[in-house]
């Protein structure tokens, strides 16, 4: 066999718009990340607040995007908001706005965990400093709960970078899109090239993952090591 | 919301639903025996075994399943592995689903105390007598909580299934939408169903972890 199959991704433009198709699927992640972030932040600061109703509401939102699958919301985005709302989204928006709840959930969870994690007498003497609420969390919450909440929130962000593989469903041109589009137009003549292409895209999530992964692994042993002495 | 619409896509739906429920049933329980093999020879360092456990876990976590499905369904056929769609699903769901548990395992292991290894060892255990009589009766009841939270993650994780034609829940919706249009409906029976599904299950397994714990730490 001359033709192993690879050699076909290198053909005309077949790399570059694999590697396109990379580049929606990590800017889809970025967003996503920054959006479902902040969102998450300030959920979860609002849940430590004690306010009844708030915390029902906040929890139920969490539930929700907890037991529904993303895949599943993702549809009900994708149908259901065009309709309520008279809007027309492209799919990629689609796609942001479901992840970027879905992560806002996720985080809210993480930074309530870590918010509450922080002793108590840190904030009654900040109280007693005479710091505003702002200024506790500023200065005292914030910066205590943060290496707390980092190894969880690292790990939400591969998670984010392994959902945006669900873009394709609405038709984004994202790298797995791309790669289903090649294996079409060549698959039948060569069969092992979609062997090659899916083999790479396995790799390119790894590459994007594996580090985070790491990284995450890493400081959590680090800050149980400085925690337990 | 039209409510005959519903009625009739109920067949249809409970087909899905049992497929669901049958596809996570065995990938869950593959899953289970995959993260026990991994996470034991992890534990006891077996040569060879351990390193090619740790690549497994590596490539299975930081991958999304949507690509080990196709690698499995379209890109094996390229080295004359052919797998039928729902074989594929499972085999995806067991891969994906084997380093969550061992990992879950794992956790659980490392809760018992080095002492407990060493006075075995002392006992003159081999590593299996070691495995059934002190590493995983306690190891089990402090992995509970993780095993139960992949559980529920991988009965979601089947709705991903949809995208090798799987006539599972979500695949079921996608194709009524696409015959008849009634986005609506149809996407509710979807969230209901899973609901059914994940719901008393979420609360069984709360309850199981509070039983485990109760059990083993009087608390």
């Amino acid at each position: 066999m001359a033709h192993s199959g690879i050699d076909l991704l290198f053909q005309g433009q077949n790399f570059a718009r694999f590697l396109q198709g990379f580049g929606v699927t990590l800017r889809v992640a970025v967003i996503t990340l920054v959006i479902g972030g902040v969102l998450g932040v300030v959920l979860g600061a609002l849940r430590t607040l004690n306010n009844r109703p708030l915390q029902v509401i906040l929890r139920l939102y969490l539930e929700i995007f907890r037991i529904v699958p993303t895949v599943v919301l993702l549809f009900v985005v994708y149908y259901i908001v065009p309709q309520v709302f008279h809007l027309e989204m492209s799919g990629e928006m689609v796609a942001i706005v479901t992840f970027a709840l879905w992560t806002g959930a996720e985080m809210s969870d993480i930074v309530r965990g870590a918010l509450i994690a922080v002793p108590k007498h840190q904030v009654e003497s900040a109280q007693a400093l005479g710091l505003n609420r702002l200024q506790q969390f500023r200065y005292v919450l914030l910066p205590q709960a943060l290496p707390v909440a980092l190894p969880g929130t690292i790990n939400l962000a591969t998670r984010i970078i392994k959902t945006t593989s669900l873009l394709l469903m609405i038709s984004v041109m994202d790298i797995v899109n791309v790669g289903q589009t090649l294996v079409e137009a060549n698959g039948h003549k060569h069969p092992a090239f979609a062997f090659w292409v899916y083999g790479i895209m396995f790799i390119m999530y790894y590459i994007l993952c594996a580090p985070l992964s790491w990284w995450a692994k890493r400081i959590e042993k680090q800050r149980l090591e400085r925690s337990n002495g | 919301m039209d409510w005959t619409v519903i009625a009739r896509s109920l067949p249809q739906f409970t087909a899905g639903f049992w497929l669901t429920l049958k596809l996570s049933a065995i990938g869950i329980l593959g899953s289970l025996i995959v993260g026990a093999l991994v996470s034991l020879a992890q534990y006891f360092k077996l040569p060879g075994l351990r390193q090619l456990a740790t690549v497994y876990i590596e490539i299975s976590r930081n991958t999304p399943l949507l690509v080990q499905l196709f690698f499995i369904y379209y890109g094996l056929p390229g080295l004359g592995v052919k797998l039928s769609a729902t074989v594929s699903g499972v085999f995806g769901l067991m891969f994906l689903g084997g380093s969550y548990m061992a990992e879950a395992f794992t956790s659980g292991y490392n809760a018992i105390s080095k002492g407990q290894l060493e006075s075995g060892r002392a006992l003159g255990l081999t590593n299996v007598q070691l495995a059934r009589y002190v590493v995983v009766p306690q190891g089990l009841a402090a992995s509970v909580p993780a095993l139960a939270a992949n559980v529920i993650f991988l009965i979601k994780e089947t709705s991903i299934f949809t995208v090798i034609a799987i006539p599972e829940l979500t695949n079921t919706a996608l194709d009524l939408i696409g015959l008849y249009y009634r986005s609506n409906e149809y996407l509710f029976v979807l969230v209901v169903a899973y609901a059914i599904i994940l719901i008393p299950l979420s609360v069984g397994l709360t309850w199981l972890e509070r039983r485990v714990r109760y059990g083993t730490f009087g608390n």
